[in-house]
């Protein structure tokens, strides 16, 4: 177990470096010169220009920034934005935001959609999940932005349910109309997965096995056909993780939530390569670590799988 | 078994006789009928001179009685029509707007109602039609011919293209496709050229590792099939039994998840749109118009109603094709559903 963590965690380097180098190397290839718009397209005198491009290493070729950025990442030193702001600072502000966005609508999806999967699942044919499945098809055609803005329109202003806009606190309850419009599109699949694998898995030997026992039927269903069908769900799970992090920016941007994906998406109109390079590697790590993780609870989930 | 039908005093009888019992003054401890003479057709009737069908002959048999499958195959054909000529379908030009009708409702001959700028909602969707579905179908192209190709080659051969491919669709799928092609667009190359190309070709960067890799998975199984051996030890070359016997055979899936993802492209375009770094602004679109939308929201909600209901629908009925085409393809799910 400890061999496999560890390779693990070996192979997470090369996929952190080939990520950041793209992501360095495509806001490095984007035009705009961000010193310049440090003044406002203003001329100012040569010594303070060039002060400037030494300060954000901006007069090295592009191997030497990037060497510099990963010697410096190594000391946790993520460097300044250009409004001279650690975007250390910055992100530690912001990602706590987007962390628990992300995992309320991962606990959102994770808990309806393998509710709803799984009555679907057993009554496989039958009205209830014809509706289902029609139902979940509609909410993954329909873009999240839309579904975004229709939920805010009619819970946030018209019924007044819920606050329209995050304020800066970005309490847990302001978070919940967000985090379903984030989680909704996923909770359509995790329904759909979980639904095929109970069926896939209902027919099998050790389900009879225990209905012959004379097991109780939310027993069979709970303990025996749920638990073995869950691994390809978990498996999603873990790979959804990171996505809804990165696809937060769509849905901060509508409810105004100050996270990781608000602080991106200006950073990437502004051209700040430190500040969009730090946001996509910690990106990145979560979305490795997460499957990580997901490996790690396959062998809870099936004892037949072991890491030798 | 032989012995058993050698001590049978009926052996000589006609099979029409002892079916019928009409052989009952002898004692029958076991009968076992002459393997030659059970009539086989009775218990499984497979036709044994008839060409059997190939899978996608089956696949079509079985999808053409899908009301799924009809419902989306109408729309799609629908949607196509309106994108190759949206004039049959209005003849308000989207283009001539009117202030004095700003954030008006439904009259007739404009049944949609009005945007903030006085243009025809129903008009402005019919004619966006064309630039939304053209990023979907040419990004699904792009995706499935650079994915397929790479995807088969690294399933097929192996070796180091294999390690490559796999490292590198480690990063891409590291990277929201999203927040990717946010990046991309905002190089020199794409911002300074926005088009319908420009966001097919940032797509496309992004959606070709996931065809990879499930071209590579179906290629890998194909490979080993009996079927591709026997090519080889016929005398086929590589890169031949490669072409005529793995891809065809590992199509299925790829031919899913493109039908699929088409309506994700579409929805994807949308996205960059609405974050204004999509489609240029004076090309129409769905995406376009619900971004315009969205600033009218409180006071003409239908505005973004409307085209993004196209959207939906579009999106909905490629979805729900795939949906269909994969249970059909897969004969498990085919019967007794």
């Amino acid at each position: 177990m400890l061999a496999f963590t560890l390779k693990r965690f070996l192979q997470l380097i090369p996929v952190f470096i080939g990520a950041t180098l793209l992501v360095y190397f495509l806001v490095f290839a984007t035009p705009g010169d961000p010193i310049s718009a440090l003044s406002g397209g203003k001329p100012m005198t040569p010594a303070v220009e060039s002060a400037l491009r030494a300060q954000y290493n901006l007069d090295q070729p592009f191997w030497v920034q990037y060497g510099l950025y990963l010697k410096n990442l190594v000391t946790l030193d993520l460097g300044m934005s250009f409004s001279g702001q650690e975007v250390r600072d910055l992100l530690a502000r912001a990602f706590p935001v987007t962390a628990r966005l992300a995992v309320m609508a991962l606990a959102i999806e994770a808990v309806f959609g393998i509710f709803f999967g799984v009555i679907a699942g057993m009554r496989k044919g039958k009205a209830f999940d014809s509706t289902v499945l029609i139902l979940s098809l509609i909410v993954i055609a329909i873009p999240t932005f839309v579904l975004g803005f229709v939920l805010q329109f009619v819970v946030g202003v018209k019924l007044e349910w819920a606050k329209p806009t995050v304020s800066g606190g970005a309490t847990w309850g302001e978070l919940i109309l967000p985090a379903v419009v984030l989680g909704l599109v996923s909770f359509a699949y995790v329904l759909r997965l979980t639904r095929t694998s109970i069926i896939e898995n209902k027919q099998a030997d050790y389900v009879r096995t225990a209905t012959a026992k004379g097991l109780s039927r939310g027993r069979v269903i709970n303990v025996h056909i749920l638990r073995n069908s869950l691994i390809p769900v978990v498996t999603f799970l873990g790979a959804d993780l990171g996505s809804l992090m990165g696809g937060a920016i769509v849905t901060e941007g509508i409810f105004n939530v100050p996270g990781v994906g608000n602080l991106l998406y200006r950073a990437i109109l502004k051209g700040e390569t430190p500040t969009v390079v730090a946001v996509v590697g910690v990106l990145v790590i979560v979305f490795v670590l997460a499957n990580l993780i997901v490996d790690m609870l396959y062998a809870l989930l099936d004892p037949r799988i072991r890491y030798a | 078994m032989p012995e058993n039908q050698n001590q049978n005093p009926e052996a000589g009888l006609p099979i029409s006789k002892i079916r019928a019992g009409k052989v009952s003054k002898y004692t029958i401890p076991h009968f076992v009928a002459p393997l030659d003479e059970t009539p086989l057709q009775g218990v499984d009737a497979v036709k044994e001179t008839g060409k059997p069908l190939s899978m996608w002959a089956e696949a079509w048999r079985s999808l053409r009685k899908r009301p799924l499958f009809i419902i989306s195959a109408l729309l799609i054909i629908l949607v196509i029509a309106i994108a190759t000529i949206p004039g049959l379908f209005t003849s308000v030009d989207p283009t001539s707007c009117y202030l004095e009708f700003s954030n008006e409702g439904p009259s007739s001959g404009h049944p949609m109602g009005y945007n903030f700028q006085g243009c025809d909602v129903y008009a402005r969707a019919i004619h966006g039609t064309r630039a939304s579905l053209m990023v979907g179908i040419f990004t699904t192209i792009f995706v499935v011919l650079i994915g397929g190709t790479i995807g088969a080659l690294a399933g097929f051969y192996g070796g180091w293209l294999d390690t490559i491919l796999a490292r590198l669709g480690d990063i891409f799928f590291a990277l929201p496709m999203v927040l990717g092609a946010i990046i991309v667009m905002q190089l020199p190359a794409f911002r300074d050229n926005k088009s319908v190309w420009t966001v097919i070709v940032t797509l496309a960067i992004f959606g070709w590792p996931q065809v990879a890799r499930i071209t590579r998975g179906a290629v890998l199984e194909a490979r080993d099939a009996d079927f591709v051996k026997a090519s080889r030890a016929l005398g086929l070359s590589r890169g031949k039994s490669l072409l005529k016997h793995v891809i065809p055979n590992a199509m299925a899936p790829v031919i899913v998840v493109a039908t699929v993802n088409l309506g994700v492209y579409i929805v994807a375009e949308a996205t960059l749109s609405f974050l204004g770094l999509g489609l240029p602004f004076e090309v129409m679109s769905w995406g376009n118009d619900i971004s315009s939308a969205q600033s009218q929201l409180r006071n003409n909600p239908m505005m973004l109603m409307w085209p993004a209901l196209f959207l939906s629908v579009t999106v909905l009925s490629f979805i729900m094709l795939g949906d269909a085409v994969r249970d059909a393809l897969d004969p498990k799910s085919r019967k007794g559903n």
